[in-house]
């Protein structure tokens, strides 16, 4: 199985007539089965169409063109409007959204995420590059073109996490060639706040029957690795952990901010030693290279089999 | 970006939180002025953007307009860590009774702001907190519905504060918790907030971060305070090759080639994306090469975008080689990206198979960038070959590090000194 969505999700694109966004439909229509994006938004251009998918003034319009609640919807609008675009989304009772936008002051985030959680919605993201389940479904940009997506991503066991969109793919790929495939890859972005952190998303590979390991890309910044490292330790998870963390160089360089918007360091705890320690402590491996990371999650994985 | 103590406590005068008749100037004689106007004790501090001032000798107290113009001069003459001083600030020397402590910061794994309060004050809050755990209270507070009263008030109580100094912090929160909101800040702490012998309550000390991502939103609070639109307040001022690099990235709005920091080493960056580069750079530096720079590329730049990176990095001095790296690429198009680090080399008149150490950015249109790169004679390699081994190649070309002195990779660490002007 997978997370988050599956063959039969169905979701809208808001800002589907961006040059970004029509790219990005059509890479969603052409990979896998085939998302199925109901419509898109984008006020003032309702009656058009985007790759055969038809464009609404508003979510309800969209809502109504399809005749039944959509799951999900991609967000990418510009930063400025983009809290509008989600509480729309959310008020029209969409339940998983995906923001592909970065430079979103955190203030924003923080209110599209506490109104999310108030009407039971889930976001990934911002500056993020969404979900892909290989070879079935892929929501946003992630993998890029359905033909790379291909070449990258495989199906099989491994459920992969990450704060760099550009990441998930490079370690997706290093894994499928290794012969591990992913049950569902999730960018989770790279901001200081973000709808969902890996400690938020383990419940969901824990309940999935085809993970059986979890690889994460992690960064200096921030308190979601420590977040991670103790919701290990409390809930004793079935499944094994593998991290790689980049960006080492910065512990030497405190104030400066590298790669994305949630890698300056504030404090003490957000360092990559730091970082480091706290996850080896909960028993999760730190791998020094990606290319390390297939043999280290296959050693897990062969420990943790039933004899 | 964070304020000096001048612009917060105007910040907190605009709010409605009581402030000293404090005044801010450059000038040492303006600041025997404003100590004439005080007509009293005062103190000066120096507008310094970096901790320890006290230490530093960057404040200081005065009994005369005299001594605060003598001080003044000094302090505008001292560089505390290195950090020049925006000026000074003369400040009343208020007859406080007791120091007390509040502030806001995000909390990012409740996704929340906090608020926190201690009625020990003056001292760093965690050092407190970690002492007396008893004295400091903490209360998230909703993003959504509006901030009340009663949340300031239950934060207070929570730490024993009790009697009319509760009443009278109160409105002080509230307002505080109101305006790290409306302004996007990260932090607004007002530390130490003073209660007077007259039981009356004012801050006298405050410290503000503004979102850099926000900043577009408070124009006009950052022009009425003086803020300039090009002050990063970044740890260090950019260097003129980080300027330049913002100038290639600003070229066009094409996707991104910048986000240019500068090191002191020779083998030039042409890397990305965010996460790719963070990657990238640690692993250069684990295999014992020394990059002149740190730089990202991605959303798909334009050729003439990728061009005036590789030819800003070429140009720089001490630069031999150039390594153009990138995590799989799935918008980014690599033809495109190959033909502007080409372009670059022959238009300053280099062989690109000479000084392009390596390319490794395998993903979209890379069967078309390789065919390109083929032609010039310049070393590419696909995503079979990771990022790790593709930054020990550039660096083992380069002749520097483990590949030439056999020395382990984990201990190879090579210098980060950044920014040093060449």
């Amino acid at each position: 199985m997978s997370i988050l969505i599956d063959a039969d999700t169905t979701f809208i694109v808001q800002g589907i007539t961006g040059r970004e966004a029509v790219n990005l439909t059509r890479e969603c229509l052409d990979y896998g089965a085939g998302a199925k994006v109901v419509g898109g938004v984008t006020p003032g251009r309702l009656g058009r169409d985007v790759h055969g998918v038809p464009v609404f003034d508003t979510v309800a319009q969209a809502v109504q063109g399809h005749g039944a609640p959509i799951d999900g919807s991609v967000v990418t609008v510009p930063p400025a409007f983009t809290k509008d675009a989600v509480f729309e989304a959310i008020e029209n009772g969409v339940k998983l959204i995906v923001i592909v936008t970065e430079r979103i002051p955190r203030r924003d985030v923080a209110e599209m995420v506490e109104l999310a959680t108030l009407r039971g919605a889930r976001i990934i993201g911002p500056n993020c590059l969404g979900i892909i389940v290989p070879d079935v479904v892929k929501m946003g940009g992630i993998g890029g073109p359905a033909k790379n997506a291909a070449q990258a991503y495989t199906p099989g066991p491994i459920g992969v996490i990450s704060r760099s969109g550009g990441m998930t793919t490079e370690m997706s790929s290093t894994l499928s060639a290794a012969g591990l495939g992913q049950s569902t890859a999730v960018s989770i972005g790279g901001d200081a706040i973000i709808g969902s952190t890996y400690a938020e998303l383990m419940p969901l590979f824990e309940a999935d029957a085809q993970t059986q390991g979890i690889v994460i890309y992690t960064e200096p910044g921030g308190r979601t690795e420590a977040e991670l490292a103790r919701w290990v330790t409390e809930n004793r998870s079935r499944l094994p952990i593998v991290a790689f963390m980049a960006g080492r160089f910065m512990d030497e360089m405190p104030g400066m901010s590298f790669g994305h918007a949630g890698t300056i360091v504030e404090g003490k705890e957000d360092t990559a030693s730091e970082k480091i320690t706290r996850l080896a402590q909960a028993g999760i491996a730190v791998a020094e290279r990606i290319e390390d990371i297939p043999a280290m999650i296959a050693e897990k994985l062969a420990e943790r089999a039933p004899a | 970006m964070r304020f000096f103590e001048y612009e917060a406590r105007e910040v907190i005068k605009r709010a409605g939180i009581p402030v000293t008749d404090y005044g801010f100037t450059t000038d040492a004689a303006e600041a025997g002025e404003i100590a004439r106007r005080i007509a009293g004790p005062t103190v000066i501090k120096s507008q310094v953007l970096t901790g320890g001032r006290m230490k530093a000798g960057g404040v200081q107290f005065a009994d005369t307009p005299e001594q605060a113009e003598a001080h003044a001069r000094e302090i505008l003459a001292l560089e505390i860590n290195g950090h020049a001083p925006r000026g000074v600030l003369v400040d009343p020397k208020a007859q406080v009774e007791q120091e007390y402590y509040a502030g806001v910061v995000w909390d990012g794994t409740r996704k929340q702001p906090v608020m926190i309060f201690s009625p020990v004050g003056g001292i760093d809050i965690e050092q407190v907190a970690e002492e007396q755990p008893e004295k400091v209270g903490r209360r998230h507070f909703s993003n959504i519905l509006p901030f009340s009263g009663f949340e300031a008030k239950e934060v207070i109580a929570a730490t024993g504060v009790s009697g009319s100094a509760l009443n009278k912090l109160v409105p002080i929160l509230t307002r505080l918790a109101r305006l790290f909101v409306e302004n996007d800040m990260i932090l607004a702490e007002i530390n130490p907030l003073g209660q007077l012998t007259d039981g009356a309550f004012v801050a006298l000390d405050a410290h503000m971060d503004i979102e850099n991502e926000a900043r577009g939103r408070h124009r006009k609070l950052l022009a009425e305070l003086g803020v300039g639109e090009e002050e990063t307040r970044q740890a260090r001022e950019a260097t003129a090759f980080e300027l330049a690099g913002e100038q290639v990235d600003a070229q066009d709005h094409r996707g991104v080639a910048g986000n240019v920091t500068e090191f002191d080493g020779n083998l030039g960056l042409v890397i990305g994306a965010g996460g790719g580069s963070l990657t990238l750079f640690d692993a250069v530096r684990a295999h014992g090469g020394r990059p002149a720079n740190y730089c990202e590329i991605g959303g798909n730049p334009s050729v003439a975008k990728a061009c005036g990176l590789a030819k800003l990095v070429l140009g720089k001095p001490g630069v031999e080689r150039i390594a153009v790296m990138m995590s799989i690429v799935s918008n980014t198009r690599v033809d495109l990206v190959a033909r502007g680090v080409i372009k670059a080399c022959l238009e300053l008149g280099h062989d690109p198979a000479e000084k392009i150490a390596i390319f490794r950015i395998p993903g979209a249109w890379e069967e078309e960038g390789f065919k390109i790169l083929a032609r010039y004679g310049v070393e590419y390699v696909d995503r079979s070959v990771s990022l790790n081994e593709a930054a020990r190649r550039a660096v083992e070309k380069i002749g520097g590090g483990d590949a030439a002195t056999g020395a382990p990779a984990a201990q190879a660490a090579g210098g980060v000194a950044p920014g040093s002007e060449s």
